[in-house]
C-alpha cells in the first residue's frame, strides 16, 4: 500500500500575525508620548542607575554653558506657580499667556521678559539664545522659583516637589555646585541627578 | 460583445481571458515591516526614560556655629581629588602621613582604574575593622571636586560609590593647599 504524503501547502496564512502585529504597532505609536523639543539642549552624563525619574512633581534645573533653565511638570502647578511669582514680582499675566505657560518647555529668561517668550511661536523659542534663569545674590529668581514652586506643588497637589538637576557632562562643577547651594539653601538637601543609562562595564 | 482582439486578425478566434489572479496576498513583507516597527518603537518608549541618581547632601552648617569636627579612624578614609580633564588623584589616611600603600597616586575612571582600587580598599578596611571588633565601620570615602573638574567625572565617581557600594561618602569641596598642589603638580 502506498503510503500517500498529504501535500501541505508553502505558504501560511499571515493574516492574522499581521493583524496582530499592527494592533501592537498602533499601540506602541499611541503610548509613545512625542518629545518635547528641550529649551537647553544638554549632554547628560552616563551611570549605572537604574532608578527612573518621576514623572510628576517634579521640577528640573538643566544646566549647561553656564545658563540654568528651569522646568516644571504638571500644569496647575506651573500656573499656580507662574501666578504666585508675577504677584511677587508685581507683573501681569493674562489667562492666555498662563494657559500658554502651563503647556510649554523649560525655559532660561529673567521674569521681565517671560511674557515675551511665552508669547513666542513654539518653533522660535529654541532660537533665541535665552541667557538662563537669573541666580545672583542679588537677584536669584531661580531660588524664588524653586520656592514658589514647591509650595504651589503642595497646594495643588498636596505632595512635596522633587528636584532633580539635569547637567551637562562637560560643565564644570562650579557651576553644579551654585545650584546645588542655591537648594541647599532652602533646606533641599536631597534631590536627583538626571543621567542616561550605560552597563556596569565600562 | 466587448471582446478584445489581440490583432493579428487571421486563424482561430481567440478569447482573452484575464488571468486568473491569485486571491491570497503575499503578507511576510508587510508582516516583517510591522514587527520592525513595533521593535523600534518599544526602545524607544522605554530605553529613552532617563534615570535620576539620587543624593543626599548633609545639613548645611552655619558657618558661626561650627559643628565640632568628629574624628574618625584615618584608616578607613580615602580621600579621591578630582581634577581637569579626567583626572583622579586618590590618597588614603591623611595627606601627611597615608596609610601603607595609600600614599598619592593617580588612577583612572571605571573598571580598570578607581574601581579596583576600591574594592581592595573596602575588603582590607573590612578586614581591619574586622580585627578591632567593629565590622559595621566600612569605608569612608571624601571625594573632592576641585573647581575644573566637570559634571562627568561627579556623577562618574559617585556612580562608583554605588557599583562599589561603598557605605559612607561625601562631598567635600575645601581644598587644602597641599592638595591643590597635588593636582596641579604632576
Amino acid at each position: 500500500m502506498a503510503v500517500k504524503m498529504t501535500k501541505k501547502s508553502l505558504t501560511t496564512d499571515m493574516t492574522a500575525m499581521c493583524d496582530v502585529a499592527f494592533l501592537l504597532l498602533t499601540f506602541f505609536i499611541l503610548t509613545a508620548t512625542s518629545k518635547i523639543p528641550e529649551a537647553l539642549p544638554v549632554d547628560m552624563p552616563s551611570s549605572t542607575v537604574q532608578s527612573k525619574l518621576p514623572e510628576t512633581d517634579l521640577a528640573t534645573l538643566t544646566i549647561g554653558k553656564g545658563k540654568v533653565f528651569f522646568d516644571l511638570k504638571g500644569k496647575e502647578v506651573r500656573i499656580e506657580t507662574l501666578e504666585k511669582m508675577a504677584e511677587k514680582y508685581g507683573l501681569q499675566f493674562t489667562d492666555e499667556d498662563k494657559k500658554e505657560f502651563s503647556l510649554m518647555e523649560g525655559f532660561g529668561v529673567d521674569i521681565a521678559s517671560l511674557k515675551s517668550i511665552i508669547e513666542m511661536e513654539h518653533a522660535d523659542r529654541a532660537k533665541v539664545n535665552q541667557p538662563g534663569v537669573p541666580k545672583d545674590s542679588l537677584n536669584n529668581q531661580l531660588a524664588d522659583w524653586v520656592r514658589i514652586s514647591r509650595q504651589a506643588n503642595i497646594d495643588v497637589n498636596d505632595k512635596d516637589l522633587e528636584i532633580a538637576i539635569k547637567g551637562d557632562a562637560k560643565e564644570e562643577y562650579p557651576a553644579i555646585r551654585k545650584v546645588m547651594d542655591i537648594l541647599q539653601d532652602q533646606g533641599i538637601n536631597s534631590f536627583s541627578l538626571v543621567t542616561g543609562l550605560r552597563g556596569k562595564d565600562f | 460583445m466587448a471582446e478584445l482582439n489581440t490583432g493579428d486578425g487571421g486563424g482561430k478566434d481567440k478569447k482573452v481571458r484575464s488571468k486568473k489572479q491569485n486571491s491570497k496576498v503575499d503578507l511576510t513583507a508587510m508582516v516583517d515591516l510591522a514587527f520592525l516597527l513595533i521593535t523600534f518603537f518599544m526602545l524607544t518608549t522605554t530605553l529613552s526614560k532617563p534615570k535620576a541618581m539620587e543624593l543626599g547632601l548633609p545639613d548645611k552648617e552655619d558657618p558661626n556655629e561650627k559643628n565640632q569636627d568628629i574624628k574618625v579612624d584615618e584608616n578607613r578614609t580615602m580621600t579621591i581629588l578630582l581634577g581637569d580633564n579626567n583626572k583622579l588623584v586618590r590618597y588614603v589616611g591623611l595627606l601627611a602621613t597615608p596609610v601603607a600603600g595609600g600614599a598619592p597616586k593617580e588612577f583612572t575612571y571605571g573598571k580598570q582604574g578607581i574601581r579596583k582600587e576600591l574594592l581592595d580598599r573596602k575588603a582590607s578596611v573590612l578586614a581591619y575593622s574586622t580585627a578591632k571588633g567593629k565590622p559595621k565601620n566600612g569605608m569612608i570615602v571624601i571625594i573632592k571636586p576641585s573647581k575644573k573638574s566637570n559634571y562627568r567625572n561627579l556623577i562618574d565617581i559617585l556612580d562608583e560609590m554605588g557599583i562599589v557600594e561603598v557605605p559612607t561618602y561625601a562631598i567635600v569641596n575645601e581644598f587644602s593647599p597641599e592638595e591643590t598642589k597635588l593636582l596641579e603638580g604632576k
